[in-house]
């Protein structure tokens, strides 16, 4: 079996979850078979010359589905979420490295942030009662998921910006008394820096799922660029696509805290910049 | 079943298409998917002396019928091509075409010698890369700097020679006019357009490099006229280049002038792309009794 493929996919149901969210029940045959928790699809646009990347939020091996929940951002995704019932999507997947699994009986803290939400419930379905839930939201009208999460057995806690749904403030401030075996979180930046402080603090491992502007999605145009250290902290340019979408925060120069930046400013780049490198 | 083999400077591929320099890698991630030998060619991503880490991100973003991108030449660097990849490529039943970067005339040459002794089939020159700062498109946006840069290479390079051409020139006959005259054995154009898009929220550009690349369907109309306009003047063979999406652009990319074609853009669109456009050639061809794609080189009638 392939490691991933094109395939049409025809959309078996179509749900708008909360104002601007999608979720695509699709039909993915192979595509399924071969997915892991936190891989990505690429999906063909109509129109458009790049496809764009959506995270895998759920698979189902034996009716050989996967699921795909997704914001209207930009263009490509206003298109995307055009697609009807019955249509088919062109998806190339499964792409991209997923999140590590451990034992079933250790405690995971699955961390997510409006659209970051979706890659996140494969772990809840895996970790069952033993996973605990933080997602962050706008507001009331914007939470997507909780009962997806909820019927997986997790403990769902969900914070809103306004108050206007569940804890008032932020996902992280919520859960600072939540110290898991493990953390998986994916979000926007400011979010996953201060999952990764958590991190720190309670000296557990934390996986992070990235996202970047991608044309190929599987390792070959090296679009998707993301800095990152070696265990010797030799800074170099990795790519989302491939050497993620999933990464342990410590190897994630940006979130790996301040011993990082410090080993990037002493050996800044071949070319004089005290940046990654400007070629 | 037409004849799809096409010979660019005494090199046989078994169909004219290549995957075009950065945008397939050295084809094993699409090798995942399917023989790359759906390719006649490889042009491999561009390799430097030295690795390389390129630009930082954004290094891509869309545009109208095409799109950005501003990688920088991240590379492994030539030694780990020859050691690492070159062994497999060799392996695929497709024509290996180097494309070598770098800053000075020394680099250049130290690459090209170094690919003197290895199986690559041909060379091409990359000195039309918009996205450093150093090398690259400072010696491809002018006669004078294609003439230098490519004798220079000429005189030490064993390989069949490709000058892969910028259209970021007033003249691009007159530079395509240069390379023969240093001694390229062909050229390939035309290389990205340099463009720019501006977010109108934070008024950053979008690219991280602030300018970048343009490729794909947009460009293709000045790729064929810039292949035209070139074959005119040089005795050399073209390899016409820039937003071929489909197999009658392909065809039209023929008719140009052009004795190859590459594809880039359009595999991010669709990674089946070279087996459509291939299966799309030939049946035109049959449709029309041509016999060989050779024929249709340079088969414009224009007013």
């Amino acid at each position: 079996m392939k490691r991933y493929d094109v395939r049409l996919c025809k959309i078996i149901k179509k749900t708008e979850i909360a104002d601007g969210f999608f979720d695509f029940l699709v039909e993915a045959g192979e595509l399924a078979q071969t997915a892991q928790v936190g891989q990505f699809g690429h999906i063909k646009v109509t129109g458009k010359t790049l496809r764009r990347p959506i995270s895998i939020c759920e698979i189902d091996k034996e009716k050989e589905t996967l699921r795909f929940v997704f914001q209207i951002r930009g263009e490509g995704t206003a298109e995307l979420a055009k697609v009807q019932e019955g249509e088919n999507l062109d998806v190339l997947a499964p792409l991209g490295t997923s999140f590590p699994l451990f034992d079933k009986e250790k405690k995971a803290l699955l961390v997510g942030g409006g659209i970051g939400t979706p890659p996140l419930l494969g772990l809840a379905q895996y970790y069952g009662a033993n996973s605990t839930v933080g997602l962050g939201f706008r507001n009331a009208d914007s939470v997507i998921l909780e009962k997806d999460f909820a019927a997986a057995g997790a403990k769902v806690l969900i914070a809103t910006d306004d108050g206007s749904a569940g804890f008032h403030g932020l996902v992280t401030e919520m859960l600072k008394d939540s110290r898991p075996d493990v953390i998986y979180t994916c979000g926007p930046t400011p979010m996953l820096n201060a999952v990764c402080r958590l991190a720190d603090e309670w000296k557990v491992p934390c996986y992070v799922s990235l996202e970047e502007r991608m044309a190929c999605a599987v390792g070959a145009c090296l679009g998707c660029a993301v800095a990152l250290q070696d265990e010797s902290g030799n800074v170099y340019n990795g790519h989302v696509c491939k050497s993620g979408p999933i990464f342990d925060y410590k190897r994630v120069v940006q979130f790996a805290g301040g011993e990082t930046s410090a080993v990037l400013n002493q050996k800044g780049c071949e070319c004089g910049t005290k940046e990654v490198c400007h070629g | 079943m037409a004849d799809l083999k096409v010979k660019v400077a005494g090199v046989e591929f078994n169909n004219p298409l290549i995957a075009a320099s950065g945008a397939f890698g050295f084809g094993r991630e699409y090798g995942e998917m399917y023989p790359i030998s759906a390719f006649g060619g490889i042009a491999c991503k561009g390799t430097t002396r030295e690795p390389r880490q390129g630009n930082p991100a954004p290094r891509i973003t869309e545009t109208p019928s095409g799109m950005l991108n501003a990688v920088g030449l991240q590379n492994p660097g030539i030694e780990h091509f020859i050691r690492e990849d070159l062994p497999w490529l060799e392996q695929q039943n497709i024509r290996i075409i180097a494309n070598i970067a770098g800053n000075e005339y020394e680099d250049y040459c130290a690459v090209a010698e170094m690919l003197n002794s290895t199986a690559v089939d041909m060379v091409e020159l990359n000195i039309s890369c918009p996205n450093v700062k150093k090398g690259g498109v400072q010696f491809g946006t002018s006669a004078e700097g294609v003439f230098g840069i490519t004798k220079a290479v000429r005189e030490v390079c064993k390989k069949p020679l490709i000058v892969k051409l910028s259209p970021n020139v007033s003249d691009i006959g007159e530079v395509a006019s240069a390379a023969e005259h240093a001694g390229a054995d062909a050229v390939s154009l035309i290389n990205t357009l340099t463009g720019m898009r501006i977010d109108i929220n934070s008024r950053r550009p979008i690219i991280r490099n602030n300018t970048g690349g343009l490729s794909g369907p947009a460009v293709f109309p000045v790729a064929v006229r810039m292949v035209w306009q070139a074959a005119q003047r040089v005795k050399i063979p073209v390899i016409g280049l820039g937003g071929i999406a489909s197999w009658q652009d392909a065809v039209e990319m023929l008719l140009a002038g052009a004795t190859a074609l590459q594809i880039g853009t359009a595999i991010f669109t669709d990674p089946y792309i070279a087996e459509k456009i291939t299966e799309g050639l030939n049946q035109y061809l049959d449709k029309n009794g041509i016999k060989s794609v050779t024929e249709l080189t340079g088969g414009i009638c224009p007013w």
